[in-house]
């Protein structure tokens, strides 16, 4: 693999195997020495232009947990806020000798630029772009439904049926984005619950049911798994509801919704999580919540996705 | 194709057999013996050797897995390998006297990286390396315990090692890179 920028570049073959590839990193955190050599000498360059807790830290313990050496840099505090182009910060890069970026930015497209430009030799990481794609989030979504769902025998399946219902801020979700197609390719039937105004214009060419109401989304729909998404409000420049207040009680995850739900549906949330408006907090930390698992989870996906990027003779094909 | 066998099933049956004897014969009977088989093939050869000195000694043999391909040193030099679940016996490494099972012994970075992966596990009593083959050219300073044949070889041939569990027939062959 030579880059990670969108789950639509993943085929189901390569998708169980990161998955696969995941469990034995999650193996293998489970060991008092929970550090691998496989990656010594490498460098990991986390280049975050837009701010982040757990998708940094999260790939910062994978990256050193395969013994390569991490360099962060953040937006704030470094030569973008004199006025550096991506192409001039990515060149520094190459100079220091960075064998795989890690990049955040708020500009869709912004990894792939990075990617295709020639300006790096690096592996490029994609770790959020814009409303565009957040691709470790769905293949760590991936990997909790699927490990929940199969309990001790995952490896090398997909997720075939299993019913994902994901609710809220659709239109500026990259995690949504980054779901749909790997859920898509993984088999699962997935639904999506928003309010019009918080859905992408055109969605004909998604592979996803939509409904505007969360209720006939449990009732009917009868979800294994329920994934609340956060209201972006930095990213809201319009009204798109009239007020929290109505948001959460048409479309929050609430105490009588996590109610109706099957016991043995699960409830997913990509964190951070605003409780009281998109979800309760009994919700999110009910058993059926998945959120600190997702956390942990995101690590041995990260391993993984950095194990496929920097080992390999870069011959290789895709 | 000019592959040649060298060993039929029965004589890897036999060659099992007279390894799990010597296990037990160079640790004095079969307390706190573990055997690890390093995959794909070495796990399969593991489990049998176990069930032998099981069978043998009358005690249980703990036995599992050992994958390396986290710990090689070669990793940038072929495509992306896939790593294999480990399994560690419950009882863990620690104190324990712990064998080592491959299908071919070659260069020996593959055992270096074993050594590797094992101590990230624990810390056994003693390290012991059993090879169904050894064919050579090593490259560390890495030598087998316990061989089921010594097959010296070209560098340019290639041995197969096929077992009825992963490949449907059993046997060992030789093949010239003259074919």
């Amino acid at each position: 693999m030579r880059h990670l920028l969108s789950t639509r570049d993943l085929d189901r073959a390569a998708a169980i195997r990161l998955l696969d590839i995941a469990e034995d990193m999650a193996d293998t955190q489970l060991r008092e020495v929970k550090k691998l050599p496989t990656l010594r000498g490498k460098t990991v360059v986390n280049l975050f232009f837009e701010d982040s807790t757990r998708t940094r830290i999260s790939f910062e313990a994978a990256a050193k947990r395969l013994s390569a050496d991490v360099i962060n840099f953040s937006a704030k505090g470094s030569s973008v806020s004199k006025g550096e182009s991506l192409k001039d910060t990515a060149q520094t890069l190459q100079a220091i000798g960075a064998d795989a970026v890690v990049i955040r930015h708020g500009a869709s497209g912004a990894p792939r630029t990075l990617a295709n430009s020639g300006w790096i030799d690096a592996g490029v990481l994609n770790a959020g772009d814009g409303t565009h794609e957040h691709p470790t989030q769905a293949l760590l979504d991936a990997f909790t439904i699927r490990r929940r769902l199969r309990p001790g025998a995952s490896r090398g399946a997909g997720l075939d049926g299993v019913k994902v219902t994901i609710v809220g801020d659709i239109l500026h979700s990259r995690v949504a984005r980054s779901n749909v197609w790997l859920l898509d390719t993984l088999g699962a039937e997935v639904t999506l619950v928003a309010p019009p105004t918080l859905l992408p214009v055109d969605l004909a060419a998604w592979p996803a049911r939509i409904l505007y109401d969360l209720d006939v989304a449990i009732d009917e729909g009868r979800p294994d798994v329920v994934m609340m998404l956060r209201i972006q409000t930095e990213r809201m420049r319009d009204a798109f509801f009239p007020n929290p207040r109505e948001y959460s009680r048409r479309w929050g995850l609430d105490d009588e919704r996590l109610a109706r739900l099957g016991p043995d549906s699960i409830v997913m949330h990509p964190g951070p999580m605003n409780r009281g408006l998109e979800i309760s907090s009994r919700a999110a930390d009910s058993a059926m919540s998945t959120v600190r698992e997702q956390v942990s989870n995101g690590v041995s996906v990260r391993m993984a996705a950095l194990y496929l990027l920097l080992s390999g003779n870069t011959e290789e094909g895709s | 194709m000019s592959a040649r066998t060298v060993l039929h099933q029965a004589d890897i049956a036999r060659a099992l057999t007279r390894i799990s004897h010597e296990i037990l014969e160079s640790n004095r009977g079969a307390d706190d013996l573990v055997i690890l088989g390093i995959p794909t093939r070495g796990v399969l050869l593991a489990e049998r050797v176990a069930g032998l000195v099981s069978q043998i000694s009358g005690q249980d043999i703990p036995f599992g897995a050992l994958d390396v391909t986290l710990y090689r040193d070669d990793l940038g030099r072929h495509p992306t390998r896939n790593p294999q679940p480990s399994r560690i016996p419950a009882g863990g490494v620690d104190g324990k006297t712990v064998v080592l099972v491959d299908d071919v012994l070659f260069s020996g970075r593959t055992i270096r990286a074993a050594l590797d992966a094992l101590g990230d596990y624990g810390r056994p009593r003693v390290v012991r390396l059993a090879a169904l083959i050894d064919r050579g050219h090593r490259e560390l300073p890495i030598r087998p315990d316990f061989v089921g044949k010594n097959l010296p070889s070209a560098l340019d041939e290639r041995i197969n090692v096929r077992l009825t569990e992963l490949d449907g027939d059993e046997y060992v062959s030789i093949e010239g890179a003259d074919a």
